[in-house]
């Protein structure tokens, strides 16, 4: 029996200079969403009000059947990787994943335990000390990941955290995020330009256009089989 | 290739200019010091151990008072990111140092002064006589005045500077105020600080209207002031050089130990916008009390000078013959220095990009000889230029060129550092494309780098013309009844005690200054793409 994770309900808000996006929208514990779309289509906004970075002019957020429209982001179930700065540059992948645990870092030996677990599933075993600088584009999410595990939130949120790493190093990062999502059952939204992404890890994927939510259904069925015009507009050009 | 070549040969012309004006200054120096060896030497006396260490002293608390300040103050700030009135409170925290520091000093003396306006209200609120500021604690409440809003903003700035995913990473984890602190602004505060911190205390050091104006006496005065008593009215060119010799050696000694610390505001390259933040009610409200107390702080001064200016009786200025020809040759030689400093930095600019573009050691000289003249204060280039001039003729005669050209060299820096990026991302970009098509010569400046600079070219000027018009330092040695500019007449103004006119003239002075440092902001905001 699954639970609505993430429920957009009748969600609108507006900026200034005229962007408008509005979004009514479940999503079921566990699933693996892609979301796609142009740049300005809607797709981190919807990220950020999940997060709790914007709060809508109306309508609501409901996470695991808690509305959370006006919940601070600490307060809320979800854990964010962004595509860039997700480490701070002063503190070494231990300390930067332990922030995970605790946010004025003060660590129990259990917890340190569990940071250095942490770090060995991610594949950083070794590399505990180093600072960011002294790891690789693909390490650095690595530590990232890491503190999402230590977080413990059931949702996570991913803003095309993989798009300057590579087509390959893309790939096995991704397949990472899937292994540890699929094992902890978390729910997942990823922020995607790649349709190859999108089919590989999202069973659902959604495109957005002009802040609406314009195609909503299976990846392959969105993507491939039966793609609306704007979409296959958005992937071939015609 | 020719104008590649033609752009050295302006860069060298630059190089000679302020070759000229700082060599003749140290020949000026030299043979003061050779026409009266025994005079120079006895000159490094107690009493000069005495206004050295005093110079530095104020120097470092003014310092450390005006950052010690501004980074609460900023990090303030920082937490409150929107607020009403709080863009138009930084806009206001540009205004003391985009002012001339004679209107500036006369701002604080319209508040604090004697005959200042605490003065009138103070023995009403029951508080007794107003002792009026002066001497140390004057100078300190100057230089807060003056450095506080310009140190808070620039820390603000390396706040900023800070990835916005970093804010949004803290909110997300769930940090409290200390934690936010100690991983995301302490980091870039700490980096900003020292720079900050040398930046304030170089103007501290060299800083003469206001220790000359508020300073009050023997007890409580800086080189630069003994630097113009010297010459001004004990004439003792051996004591002056001495004064200009300790000046320089503090300064260089300071920029030397900052040379590793400039002050450079990092760029986030995220595209992603900061969250609100929520601070703890407490954190709200002293916030609250200390930004507003340090709004007032800078306000009411300002208030009070343009209180007291208003009293000034404007018709009969505007119809003063010597208040006309003042603000004519204010403008005029602030427009001559300006154009000229603009010229100079992208001669300097040019030349230093087509060596460094052939990888020739040589291209930094360049760079360094726009820069180095900031070790040097106006003040011993002009007293230098003093000395020299005095030898063969009486120095009034000169006003003019020394003026301008001391002026030039001093706003050369600005000027370069507002064109310089401008102008090396153009050759970047368009060298090849031009290369390729055969645009050249005077087709490239018309088609390519004409409409490109022309912005920070009028943004640089109106700054270098604001900077100039300011000066007294300079003036305040040349200066006389047959050449006069609107800070020297404010300043003999104050001396024949005609307060109400000086307060006038400051105000049109701080007026003209702020026009042109507003359209120079202006221009530099809305740059070409």
């Amino acid at each position: 029996m699954t639970t609505t994770a993430i429920r957009l309900e009748n969600i609108v808000l507006e900026r200034p200079g005229g962007f408008r996006f509005v979004a009514d929208l479940a999503i079921p514990s566990g699933a693996r969403v892609a979301l796609m779309g142009a740049s300005g289509s809607g797709k981190s906004t919807l990220l950020d009000l999940v997060a709790g970075f914007e709060t809508p002019d109306s309508g609501r957020v409901c996470l695991i059947g808690v509305d959370m429209t006006a919940a601070s982001p600490a307060a809320r179930p979800v854990a964010m990787l962004f595509q860039q700065d997700n480490l701070f540059g002063h503190l070494d992948a231990f300390a930067n994943a332990g922030l995970g645990r605790s946010p004025g870092l003060r660590l129990s030996a259990t917890d340190r335990a569990d940071v250095m677990a942490a770090l060995a599933r991610v594949g950083l075993a070794g590399k505990e000390k180093r600072l960011p600088a002294q790891l690789s584009g693909g390490e650095r999410q690595r530590v990232a990941i890491a503190r999402i595990l230590l977080g413990g939130k059931p949702a996570l949120l991913l803003d095309e955290p993989f798009a300057s790493l590579g087509p390959a190093l893309g790939r096995e990062m991704t397949a990472l995020v899937a292994e540890i999502a699929a094992a902890r059952a978390m729910t997942v939204l990823l922020v995607t330009h790649d349709p190859d992404e999108a089919l590989g890890f999202a069973e659902r994927t959604l495109f957005l256009d002009g802040g609406r939510i314009v195609a909503d259904g299976p990846t392959r069925e969105v993507l491939v089989d039966a793609p609306a015009d704007i979409v296959r507009r958005y992937l071939h050009g015609h | 290739m020719a104008r590649r070549d033609g752009s050295l040969t302006a860069g060298n012309a630059a190089l000679a200019l302020i070759g000229l004006v700082a060599g003749g200054a140290a020949a000026g120096l030299f043979l003061a010091g050779l026409a009266d060896p025994a005079g120079a030497i006895d000159a490094f006396d107690a009493r000069l151990a005495g206004v050295i260490g005093f110079t530095a002293l104020q120097a470092l608390l003014s310092t450390t008072l005006s950052v010690g300040l501004a980074a609460p103050l900023a990090l303030a700030l920082n937490r409150h990111a929107e607020f009403p009135g709080r863009a138009l409170l930084l806009r206001l925290f540009a205004l003391p140092m985009a002012l001339p520091a004679i209107v500036a000093a006369l701002a604080v003396l319209a508040l604090f002064g004697r005959a200042g306006l605490l003065a009138a209200i103070w023995p009403a609120m029951g508080g007794g006589e107003w002792p009026g500021v002066y001497g140390l604690p004057g100078i300190l409440i100057a230089h807060v005045f003056f450095n506080l809003p310009l140190a808070t903003r620039l820390l603000l700035a390396a706040l900023s500077s800070a990835p916005a995913n970093h804010y949004r990473l803290a909110a997300q984890l769930g940090m409290g105020e200390a934690s936010v602190f100690r991983f995301v602004e302490w980091p870039v505060l700490r980096a900003a600080l020292p720079g900050v911190a040398m930046l304030v205390l170089m103007l501290c050091l060299t800083s003469f209207t206001i220790v000359l104006l508020i300073g009050g006496g023997p007890a409580a005065t800086t080189l630069e002031v003994e630097i113009y008593q010297a010459l001004r009215f004990d004439f003792d060119p051996a004591r002056a050089g001495a004064l200009v010799l300790a000046q320089v050696a503090l300064t260089g000694l300071v920029a030397a130990f900052a040379g590793a610390r400039e002050y450079r505001a990092g760029n986030s390259a995220a595209m992603s916008r900061r969250p609100a933040r929520r601070p703890p009610a407490a954190f709200a409200i002293a916030d609250a009390g200390f930004i507003a107390a340090a709004a007032l702080f800078v306000i009411a001064p300002l208030a009070a000078m343009a209180a007291s200016g208003a009293h000034a009786d404007f018709g009969r200025l505007a119809g003063e013959a010597s208040v006309r020809r003042a603000l004519a040759t204010s403008l005029g030689l602030g427009a001559l220095a300006g154009l000229i400093a603009v010229a100079a930095a992208l001669a300097l600019a040019s030349a230093r990009k087509t060596l460094a573009d052939r990888a020739a050691p040589s291209a930094a000289v360049y760079g360094r000889a726009a820069m180095l003249i900031l070790v040097v204060p106006g003040a011993a280039l002009g007293a230098g230029w003093f000395l020299l001039v005095n030898r063969f003729a009486d120095p009034g005669q000169f006003a003019i060129p020394v003026v301008v050209a001391v002026n030039a060299v001093m706003a050369t820096p600005f000027a370069f550092n507002v064109l310089r990026p401008v102008h090396d991302s153009g050759r970047d970009r368009h060298d090849r494309l031009c290369a390729g098509l055969g645009i050249a010569g005077w087709n490239r400046y018309r088609l390519v780098d004409g409409p490109m600079l022309v912005r920070p070219l009028a943004s640089a000027f109106a700054f270098a013309f604001a900077l100039s018009l300011g000066d007294l330092g300079v003036i305040a040695l040349f200066g006389s009844d047959a050449i006069q500019t609107l800070p020297w007449l404010t300043l003999t103004r104050m001396g024949d005690y005609r307060v109400d006119d000086a307060a006038g003239l400051a105000l049109i002075l701080g007026f003209v200054a702020l026009a042109a440092m507003a359209l120079s902001d202006r221009l530099a905001r809305s740059e070409n793409p």
